[in-house]
């Protein structure tokens, strides 16, 4: 009787994937505020009001210096949002966030108040991943937040399936790793080897605030403040965790997919 | 039973002062821990506070029945001090942090090695034990695995198909949480609290925030406490209804599979409601929460979590209704209530054998005092006794969100937070979907932490998992796994 119940069931719910990227988007959750903007022009000589509030000293201002806000280490708490008192620090509801250099994710000097998003990868690489990757996922010290909402990525929800992007159980059927949390130092070697035994041409996508610069961790002796201590990173993904959809906006800006909206 | 103990006796979220904490030369301190956990204590953590070269171990214990804390010390000493495992296996994991961490050797420990401590560019794992034997073969997985999941290394000794050992080594998710806390708290302390074990940020943040008012002398406002509990459960709900789905993807049956990676997902999307965060992260804060829950916010969450309990409900009757889930669940991973007693475990395993055990219930605090579910036990001890209090515990939390969300308490959401009292020792418990978070906090004479424990359910229930599967066929491993699901993060710390 079950099996009558289940399909009927099925059928009734309909297809329950997301029309985005066709479509629009699904909006973040109102309370999430999404990228953040800086505008250091608004800052006043020497004001350094945000700079202590931020719980992973992702804010500094040198004397004469723009105030620097480091989105890859950033945690959204939006405590910098609410303390500046020149709103200054804003919140942009935009889910995009995903860079190609660590650098494209510093703000606050003049012509760089966004995060300059990620550009595809070179036409050869697309030419091999764009319609297959084949990602091995490793956490190194991961908190099991990015982990699980990169693995919602698999649901029916958003089907990952779809675009031919898959995690895999090996990384020698991989084209590369995604990577997450600090990289402590007892996953060195291990991450080391995963990478290793991925074979050529291969990439890395660090995800989440701890696999960009060690998150809440940074500076800890036991962490290595990232996966670029170990790896070369070609794409980062900020957020604690990053939303499923600034991930999933992250893997189809790389592979180029989002001009077609395919 | 705690009318009569020597310890000193506090209650969930209490404090005392440090020079109440009685003290015993250490013999006498393990006499005193073994006779309480021999009628009927459970040692809710047991950790060592470094006085100059020497140490002290102090012991937490819970008298579940009293809805009573105890706790005792010994005095400072060094060199070793007889085990408590051979008679109590609870402490096993225990003594071997307090030897890693400070060199107290527990003599006679039959198993005596490292837990988390990095050696170079991997945990120092030590030998692993080995079964002797022609026809033995031994299987080694991890610390990457198969999914995407967090790393540990599990080391089977097989007869055939037949699990007649599980050593289970961990510390490859090492960050030094504790070790950094020392002098705090510091602005990063919170955020690292809520990724202790980032599935569970609600149960450690509250855990972690009652431990600083309890220091202040303060609490939350209500209404800050009602919000924490209802956050807590909606964690539970994510959780549960994630780990049936992943339970049935492992017995490929795939209609309550993917339909509860969706509704996971939409319970995650409740929390983000209230805070921004799928995970909770930036609600709970010291002396009360950082978000409200208006009417109007209130009136939308319990219109979506309605339906999303509805679809819950119809998609594990699927798995129940299914005999091929039922006989593939039945008498897998087994745990007797006798064993699970003696190595202590908590949370959704302990209930699968029988033992009622919830914080909730047996040591309420924040707004558990004024509102509870029933306990939901289950007896068997297996795989399907997992699943089955999984699945009652998501009916459960969904009848108490749904009474919650319509009676809010009115009042402040922040209240004033003063510093944490000098030379003082809280202990906050809070049953998060796992089970019991243990959280011990010890100030100096300057009010700043002297010794900050976190103890995660995983470490009391990860020896059960080894348990479970002796006698298993290493090929249910998966489901068996699935049916803990356990920390990587929160154990290692």
């Amino acid at each position: 009787m079950f099996i009558h119940d289940t399909l009927l069931h099925r059928l009734k719910r309909g297809c329950e994937t997301m029309a985005y990227p066709r479509g629009p988007a699904p909006p973040l959750p109102g309370r999430h505020g999404g990228a953040l903007q800086v505008e250091s022009s608004k800052c006043p000589d020497a004001c350094r009001v945000c700079v202590p509030l931020c719980p992973t000293r992702a804010i500094s201002r040198e004397l004469g210096q723009a105030v620097a806000l480091d989105m890859g280490r950033c945690v959204f708490c939006a405590a910098c949002v609410e303390g500046c008192p020149q709103q200054a620090i804003t919140q942009t509801g935009d889910h995009r966030m995903a860079v190609r250099r660590r650098e494209d994710l510093l703000l606050g000097a003049p012509g760089q108040e966004q995060v300059r998003l990620a550009a595809a990868l070179d036409a050869k690489l697309r030419k091999l991943f764009g319609r297959s990757l084949r990602l091995r996922q490793v956490s190194a010290g991961g908190c099991n937040a990015c982990e699980a909402d990169t693995n919602v990525l698999g649901t029916i929800g958003w089907d990952l399936g779809r675009f031919g992007i898959q995690f895999v159980a090996s990384p020698r059927h991989a084209d590369g790793l995604l990577i997450t949390g600090p990289v402590s130092k007892a996953m060195e070697l291990a991450l080391k080897k995963t990478y290793d035994a991925v074979p050529e041409p291969k990439i890395v996508i660090a995800v989440g605030a701890c696999a960009i610069a060690g998150g809440p961790f940074t500076g800890h002796p036991q962490v290595l403040d990232g996966a670029a201590a170990v790896v070369p990173v070609d794409l980062y993904i900020p957020g604690c965790p990053p939303h499923p959809l600034t991930i999933l906006d992250g893997l189809l800006r790389l592979l180029g997919r989002l001009e077609s909206g395919r | 039973m705690s009318a009569s103990t020597p310890f000193a006796l506090l209650a969930n979220t209490g404090s005392l002062p440090w020079a109440e904490v009685p003290a015993w030369p250490v013999a006498d301190f393990i006499r005193a821990c073994g006779t309480e956990l021999g009628r009927g204590a459970r040692l809710c953590s047991l950790f060592g506070v470094a006085e100059g070269d020497t140490t002290q171990l102090v012991a937490v214990l819970a008298f579940d029945a009293d809805s009573t804390l105890a706790v005792g010390r010994s005095t400072p000493f060094s060199g070793g001090y007889p085990s408590l495992t051979p008679k109590h296996p609870q402490a096993h994991l225990f003594e071997r942090e307090v030897w890693e961490q400070h060199g107290l050797t527990p003599e006679g420990h039959p198993w005596l090695k490292p837990v988390r401590r990095t050696a170079g560019n991997a945990p120092a794992n030590g030998e692993f034990f080995r079964v002797a034997g022609g026809e033995i073969h031994e299987v080694a997985v991890g610390p990457v695995h198969a999914g995407i999941i967090e790393p540990g290394h599990f080391r089977f000794q097989c007869a055939g198909e037949e699990v007649l050992h599980l050593e289970i080594a961990l510390g490859y998710q090492h960050r030094g949480i504790e070790e950094g806390l020392g002098g705090g708290p510091y602005r990063t302390t919170l955020i690292q609290m809520e990724t202790v074990a980032g599935d569970s940020s609600i149960a450690h943040a509250t855990a972690y925030v009652t431990l600083l008012e309890a220091l202040a002398g303060s609490e939350a406002p209500l209404r800050a406490q009602w919000l924490r509990a209802i956050a807590l459960e909606l964690e539970r709900l994510a959780n549960h209804t994630g780990d049936l789905g992943a339970l049935a993807n492992d017995v490929a049956f795939l209609p309550t599979s993917s339909a509860c990676g969706k509704l996971r997902g939409d319970f995650l999307n409740l929390t983000a409601l209230l805070c921004g965060n799928r995970f909770g992260r930036g609600l709970v804060r010291p002396g009360g929460s950082r978000h409200d829950l208006e009417p109007a916010r209130a009136a939308e969450m319990l219109e979506k979590l309605l339906p999303a309990l509805t679809d819950t409900a119809q998609a594990i009757a699927w798995l129940w209704d299914s005999s091929s889930v039922r006989s593939r669940f039945e008498g897998v991973g087994r745990v007797f209530a006798a064993q699970a007693a003696e190595i202590g475990l908590v949370g959704p395993a302990a209930r699968a054998c029988g033992l009622v055990r919830d914080v909730r219930y047996d040591h309420p605090a924040g707004w558990h005092r004024f509102a509870q579910s029933p306990v939901t036990v289950w007896p068997g001890g297996d795989v399907f006794a997992r699943a089955r209090v999984r699945s009652l515990e998501i009916q459960r939390s969904g009848e108490f969100l749904a009474g919650q969300l319509n009676s809010p308490p009115e009042g402040e959401l922040h209240g004033d937070l003063a510093d944490p009292e000098p030379d003082t020792l809280a202990v906050a418990l809070v049953e998060g979907w796992r089970g019991e978070v243990c959280h011990v906090a010890l100030t100096d004479n300057a009010g700043r932490f002297r010794r900050y424990k976190i103890t995660d359910p995983s470490f009391h229930n990860w020896s059960g998992l080894a348990l479970a599967l002796r006698g298993t066929a290493i090929s249910d491993f998966p489901i068996c796994n699935k049916s803990f699901n356990l920390s990587y993060c929160g154990f290692d710390l």
